[in-house]
């Protein structure tokens, strides 16, 4: 019986490998051209939309602008270009948490792009920590998942990556991008509205998800093989119908016209709330299950936290 | 007709027949529906049953066909504890055929309209017989209490080896008893939200809120409810366990009292989590003490009875170490009850201790999913564990010998255990592996998953097939066991 369990046990790790593995290609041999223009925006009118998972009608009483697309890593560089240039921020050492806790052991080693915050109120809530004004993380340096790297004194994407969504970026990262580019981090509502338009859908989409629709776990998309079969982002726009290395995609917008509202990295958003310093994601990730990906799911961390499947989208005040 | 007769008797009328019937209507919910989730969704078998029995399954719906799902499988185990448990515990005849039967239409009304409200579209009647059902397995429950009652002449005990008060009170059914109260009331304290949330169609998920810092009175109800109802199935079968393994002595003297009290703290500290949430867990943690030191003391009975039995059976008169060490791996349905017990901490409380210590340091600084990911884990773990319990116990009642016995025995427990510390480590994973280098890692933590369960629910499958076809033969073991 003993032989039988160490097969079984053999078999088991034997077969842990037949999944996609590390080095099955990278994001230079992915290269598609999807035609999604990053600097697209579009006007979202204000009215009623059924918000959350039970429908509840909501009012967003004003007009707002959001982009089409969620930041790329092009847009990313030469914004931090731009702003590291002016002093807006600087590469520095900064604490793996930056928010301060007591009794967390700090690493003190890692260099970021760091830059000024005013600090939330703090109201003392259960498990709320308190974001002092001060220096916080944008992003770090070097990071697993990062698109953007310095190139001597400049940041520029990774070869493939330049349509990719902007990734490992923090909440602090994301504001100080939209503030820069004059507009803001969406709101729960004003995200989610943008993603279901008028109706009861789950996806921004429609009814139903399939692999032709979104980046997902196990969405099986040329992509799903990178990072040791962790998966890769998807180049921005890339599901609209065509086909791509055999991979035939679905015209997968929002009713609005943005494109992935659902997968591929989840989006900040912009709510403070005033018990938590924690922030809100929306749209699921390529790590995500299906259901996760449903309109109304919400994910959250703290806002200096930065991952492989975090990116964000702004949204603006009309331009007319 | 007679044979018929006879057979259904069996089936519905017998401790063995009706465990027999709940185990396998159990096995074929989660057979058919475990289907419906991962990795099997991922790899396209979830659209093929859907498919092929026409579910309906509406996205925005997902959260509430779960809680069906939960409530009707819940029906059948907690019907199977009742068996058991009017199994050996003494009481009227009468008493234990209308507890069986009222908990038999119960699960059964829960477990069938449940599922197919849930998720054959919403027929209303379906719903409504659900209901019924449940309040059916409320009533039964409110019976066996009755039936349960500690402080009658007839159920005083003299044995000086077994826990009892002064006066003779058998502690061990005090302990019963009280599992039993707590329960029913438990029941109450899910039932109010659950009718106002079902009411509504607003249903949730309590691992969705577990960051949601405003909860409502009650949200808080429905998360003390999955986890008061939980452990109550677990110091149920603890309890069983004892009977079983003929639990006495100086640990049962220990054991039985801290259960009782440990019972007793743990509901009214889920409770309290309403109106003082502050210092629930608190109150949760001191009752948690107490029923796991009786469940150590049961294991080092049980251990210490497992090695003495055998050695005496093999009539060793002074064993040694090795020979003694052999001895407690002899009969693994008895070790095994035993030692799920021991492993449980491990892949359950232990996880639980370290979330709870290190939740702003560590868990509330992953982002939510994953978060999320090690609260379910550790609950699917326990209710899984509790389920092996049960399915040891019932094999043994059933006679299972010789090769059999060992062959289900250690594919259960070696199966689950792997299983469950692939699972325990999945859950945790941040702890070791970062999100972009993660997949080698949950490849091999789901494989070993898919494949522990897998031996579990194929020895599980071989078991229910070989009753299944004894049901067929004339003299089958069905026969001698009805007689």
């Amino acid at each position: 019986m003993k032989r039988t369990y160490i097969i079984l046990l053999l078999t088991a790790v034997i077969l842990s490998a037949c999944g996609p593995q590390a080095g099955s290609g990278d994001y230079s041999d992915l290269e598609f051209g999807t035609s999604a223009d990053p600097d697209a925006w579009v006007r979202v009118g204000a009215g009623e939309f059924y918000e959350g998972q039970f429908d509840h009608e909501t009012m967003v009483d004003y007009d707002y602008e959001i982009m089409v697309n969620n930041v790329t890593n092009a847009q990313y560089a030469e914004y931090l270009n731009l702003v590291m240039e002016s002093g807006g921020v600087e590469i520095a050492e900064y604490i793996g948490l930056s928010i301060q806790m007591e009794d967390v052991d700090l690493e003190n080693d890692a260099q970021g792009i760091v830059g000024d915050y005013p600090g939330d109120a703090f109201h003392g809530y259960n498990h709320e920590v308190e974001i002092l004004a001060g220096i916080r993380l944008h992003m770090p340096v070097e990071a697993e998942g990062l698109g953007i790297a310095l190139d001597g004194n400049e940041y520029r994407p990774l070869p493939g990556l330049e349509n990719h969504p902007m990734t490992a970026v923090t909440w602090f990262g994301a504001l100080a991008y939209c503030e820069f580019n004059g507009g803001r981090l969406p709101s729960e509502i004003e995200w989610e509205k943008a993603a279901r338009g008028a109706d009861r859908r789950p996806y921004p989409w429609g009814y139903g998800i399939s692999e032709s629709n979104a980046n997902y776990y196990h969405s099986d998309d040329p992509f799903d093989g990178l990072n040791a079969g962790s998966g890769g982002t998807t180049p921005i726009g890339f599901f609209n119908g065509q086909a791509y290395a055999g991979f035939q995609t679905s015209d997968s917008q929002s009713p609005y016209g943005l494109n992935d509202m659902a997968g591929n990295v989840w989006q900040w958003t912009g709510d403070v709330y005033e018990n938590t310093h924690l922030r809100y994601m929306r749209g699921g990730s390529l790590a995500s299950y299906a259901h996760d990906l449903r309109i109304w799911t919400r994910n959250s961390a703290g806002p200096d936290y930065f991952s492989p499947n975090v990116g964000f989208r702004c949204v603006r005040d009309p331009m007319d | 007709m007679q044979s018929l007769s006879k057979r259904f008797q069996y089936l519905f009328r017998s401790t063995k027949g009706l465990t027999l019937v709940a185990i396998a209507v159990v096995s074929l919910a989660v057979a058919i529906w475990g289907m419906l989730s991962g990795p099997l969704a991922e790899w396209g078998v979830r659209d093929v049953v859907v498919r092929a029995l026409n579910m309906d399954l509406v996205e925005a719906e997902r959260e509430g066909r779960i809680v069906m799902l939960y409530h009707s499988i819940a029906m059948a185990v907690v019907a199977i504890e009742v068996y058991f448990i009017t199994g050996i515990v003494q009481m009227k005849k009468s008493q234990r055929s209308y507890i069986n039967a009222t908990v038999t239409a119960g699960y059964l009304c829960a477990i069938t309209f449940g599922l197919l409200f849930g998720y054959f579209g919403h027929n209303w009647i379906f719903h409504g017989i659900f209901l019924f059902g449940q309040s059916l397995m409320f009533f039964g429950g409110l019976q066996l209490a009755v039936a349960l009652w500690p402080w009658k002449k007839e159920y005083l005990i003299q044995d000086p080896d077994r826990a009892r008060t002064k006066k003779g009170v058998d502690l061990e059914r005090v302990a019963f008893f009280f599992m039993a109260v707590a329960t029913l009331g438990s029941v109450l304290f899910g039932a109010i939200p659950g009718s106002f949330f079902g009411n509504g169609f607003e249903t949730f998920l309590a691992e969705n809120t577990l960051r949601e810092p405003n909860k409502s009175p009650l949200d808080l109800a429905v998360i003390g409810h999955l986890h008061i109802m939980l452990t109550l199935v677990g110091v149920a079968m603890a309890l069983v366990v004892g009977r079983w393994l003929d639990f006495k002595g100086t640990w049962h003297k220990l054991a039985m009292p801290s259960m009782i009290v440990g019972t007793i703290i743990i509901t009214l500290g889920v409770w309290a989590v309403v109106p003082f949430e502050a210092i629930a867990h608190l109150i949760i943690y001191v009752g948690s003490v107490f029923v796991l030191l009786g469940g150590l003391f049961l294991v080092i009975y049980a251990w210490g009875k497992i090695i003495r039995d055998r050695i005496a059976e093999q009539g060793i008169e002074k064993p040694s170490f090795g020979q003694k060490f052999k001895a407690l791996f002899h009969d693994p349905l008895k070790f095994g009850a035993a030692w799920q017990m021991v492993f449980m901490n491990f892949v359950v409380t232990f996880i639980g201790l370290f979330m709870a210590a290190k939740l702003d340091e560590i868990m509330r600084v992953w982002p939510a999913r994953e978060e999320r990911i090690t609260l379910t884990g550790h609950w699917h773990t326990l209710s899984t564990i509790i389920a092996t319990i049960m399915f040891f116990y019932f094999a043994d009642m059933v006679g299972l010998k010789g090769r059999a016995r060992k062959w289900l025995g250690w594919t259960m427990i070696v199966g689950s255990n792997i299983a469950f510390a692939a699972n325990t480590a999945f859950s945790i994973k941040r702890l070791f592996v970062s999100e972009a280098a993660q997949q080698p890692f949950v490849n091999v933590t789901s494989l070993l998953t898919e494949i522990g369960l897998g031996s579990v629910l194929i020895a599980l499958a071989v078991f229910l097939i070989w009753r299944l076809i004894d049901l067929f033969k004339r003299k089958g073991l069905w026969s001698k066991e009805l007689a």
